[in-house]
């Protein structure tokens, strides 16, 4: 038999797809390299080539030392507030969702599917429609320009696609199981609390990983609402490139963007593949 | 006391009826089994005495108390599932105490309800286990323990042995009479299987279309079906059932199968005055397997009444051989011993019991006698 392996269509198959890859790639290896060359070099030469020798102090400056908005103190305190707005805005978004999700496919009441469309509907309107409600929404309960407002438009942006993978997880929960507990003489939420939840580690993981990655790189709330010190790390980044746009600082900046992405990278590298595992398990087996 | 009463009980989805004025009445240390075929609303009835479903209209009564109002928890009922409806990330032992402790009853008087259930269904070794770590059979157990260890005035089962093999459902099923003859528990048991009505109940309801079709002791509904459709379903092979036309001469009713053919089979009955208004007329004559035999078989002290039939079809099961024959035209399925293996195609001599025949009245078909 002949070796498939050399076979030349074979060989055009791993070509194309190389190509495909590589088209892929290269950003985030222009990205990753420059993170790693000085402004002197990117500057001589060209924004495409190798670091002659390796500037991880480009690293130090995006974190800590640069300056972005008249405030020379790099990244991290935007980092901070990436953080504190996404854990909290996680949290919240995937406990609401379980509950609601349970609620609408386990116990049956009057519009309980028109409350599940109408919460689901959320995933198709446009982000662009949605800002001038919440402009009147924060403003008139005073959290505009707060870490706590964007916690709050992303727990409840969140909830239709929390509601809608819990409530399509929970629905192949057998209603049996929750007859019994009613007869055994459990409420709704000690049926949630004790049978539910630990059944739930699937889906709860992929609703926290997809919630994270999103309300990390979540960018136009973030430059809507927020200024100067509140602003999460995706609109910083903006502000940092804004503020060298006489002297190009590409090094730095690219540090920043690794920087910035690390924890969503992190995420997906420890979680992808529960991701995937969730997403196709079942409650019950 | 009735340990549970149901008074013309209707349940109705938009414009479906499902199920028609209800009326039971079941005494305490009852077994009841109502059967019926699927979407019969026998499992509806179920969950209204539950309370996991509302009734349109009428009432019901646990232990002489209306519990329309009173949610499942505290109507001092137990409940088995036909999935089991085992909670999948709870042991054995959290699955049976997970009642008692939402009724918050003190940690010692749980573990004693334990230890005797656990002794009662031998399922002490299974305690620490989860239920995906147990095989059919001791899942079912384990769903009676948990409903034993409320100690209720009212045990219901819906289809609990439906998910498990032939042999074992055989074996649980004598299980649960056992369990019954011993703690003279009052029970209400959904099933679709008849055998598991005639072995186990002590009253059967026969349900059809929303509809008590009749509500008796398993003889009395085998033996005097209150219309057609219990003759048809109770049974295996069900009653056979053909049209006859009933005659009368100096010594009594006869009833003709196949009137005006050759091949009429005229059958004297006894006994059965209460048909007399229709003699002249057509009746629908329901005779069960059992009672058509191989032509040697002697059924009473009286003469035998043996007819002469084409055989069509024998079936062999090993403890009986089936006999698909014509009485009369009509088709008819007899059981006879299994050594004879009468051959298809040709005619044999069958004995008939004449004593065990129901009449049918055809419009209405309501048993006439």
């Amino acid at each position: 038999m002949r070796d498939r392996t050399f076979a030349p269509s074979r060989m055009l198959i791993y070509l194309v797809v190389s190509l495909f890859a590589a088209a892929y790639l290269a950003p985030l290896a222009v990205v990753v390299l420059n993170s790693l060359r000085t402004n002197e070099e990117i500057a001589q030469a060209s924004m495409i080539g190798w670091p002659k020798q390796l500037a991880w102090r480009n690293y130090a400056a995006a974190w800590s030392g640069f300056c972005v908005a008249e405030t020379c103190a790099g990244i991290r305190p935007y980092m901070l507030n990436s953080v504190l707005v996404t854990i909290p805005a996680t949290i919240f978004s995937t406990i609401l969702g379980a509950i609601a999700g349970y609620a609408v496919s386990l116990w049956r009441f009057r519009g309980d599917n028109w409350i599940y469309g109408i919460v689901t509907l959320g995933l198709f309107l446009p982000q662009q429609m949605r800002l001038l409600p919440w402009t009147i929404v924060l403003r008139d309960i005073g959290l505009i320009n707060t870490l706590t407002g964007l916690v709050l438009i992303h727990t409840i942006q969140g909830l239709s696609f929390t509601v809608l993978f819990c409530r399509n997880y929970y629905v192949a929960i057998p209603h049996e199981l929750i007859r019994a507990a009613r007869i055994d003489g459990a409420g709704f939420f000690r049926i949630f609390w004790r049978i539910i939840l630990p059944l739930s580690a699937p889906i709860l993981i992929v609703t926290v990983i997809w919630q994270f990655t999103h309300i990390w790189n979540e960018f136009l709330y973030g430059v809507t609402f927020t200024t100067g010190q509140q602003q999460p790390v995706t609109a910083a980044l903006i502000a940092l490139s804004a503020a060298i746009a006489d002297i190009p600082q590409h090094g730095v900046q690219s540090a920043a963007v690794i920087i910035a992405a690390l924890p969503t990278l992190l995420i997906y590298l420890l979680g992808g593949r529960y991701f995937v595992r969730g997403l196709t398990a079942g409650a019950v087996k | 006391m009735a340990a549970l009463s149901i008074r013309t009980l209707s349940k109705r989805y938009a414009n479906l009826e499902v199920l028609k004025g209800i009326d039971l009445d079941i005494e305490s240390g009852e077994f009841t089994v109502l059967v019926g075929p699927s979407g019969c609303g026998k499992s509806t009835l179920l969950n209204i005495v539950a309370g996991l479903d509302r009734p349109s209209e009428g009432t019901v009564e646990i232990g002489g108390r209306v519990v329309n109002d009173i949610p499942p928890k505290d109507r001092d009922i137990a409940m088995v599932f036909q999935s089991y409806a085992l909670y999948p990330s709870m042991t054995v032992r959290q699955n049976i105490t997970f009642g008692m402790e939402c009724r918050h009853v003190p940690k010692a008087e749980q573990e004693k309800a334990l230890t005797n259930v656990a002794r009662l269904l031998q399922i002490e070794p299974l305690l620490d286990r989860k239920p995906s770590q147990l095989s059919g059979g001791q899942r079912q157990r384990v769903a009676m323990g948990r409903a034993l260890v409320r100690d209720p005035l009212l045990f219901l089962f819906d289809e609990p042995l439906s998910n498990l093999d032939a042999k074992l459902r055989v074996e649980m099923r004598m299980e649960i009479k056992r369990l019954h003859q011993r703690i003279g528990a009052t029970i209400v048991y959904v099933t679709h299987d008849q055998i598991e009505a005639m072995t186990m109940a002590t009253r059967i309801a026969v349900m059809h279309r929303g509809v008590v079709q009749q509500f008796a002791d398993p003889d009395t509904v085998y033996r005097y079906p209150a219309n057609l459709f219990v003759a048809r379903f109770m049974g295996s092979p069900p009653m056979n059932t053909m049209p006859a036309r009933l005659e009368a001469d100096a010594s009594g009713l006869v009833a003709v199968i196949g009137a005006g053919r050759p091949d009429e089979v005229r059958l004297r009955l006894q006994g059965y005055d209460a048909a007399a208004p229709f003699v002249g007329r057509e009746v629908v004559f329901g005779i069960r397997p059992e009672c058509i035999a191989e032509g040697s078989r002697v059924f009473s002290g009286d003469a035998p009444i043996v007819v002469n039939a084409p055989v069509e079809m024998v079936e062999p099961t090993g403890a009986e051989t089936i006999v698909l024959l014509r009485l009369g035209g009509e088709s008819a399925l007899a059981r006879i011993t299994p050594d004879i293996r009468p051959t298809p195609g040709t005619p044999a001599a069958f004995a008939l019991d004449t004593r065990r025949i129901c009449l049918f009245n055809p419009e209405t078909e309501r048993l006439i006698a």
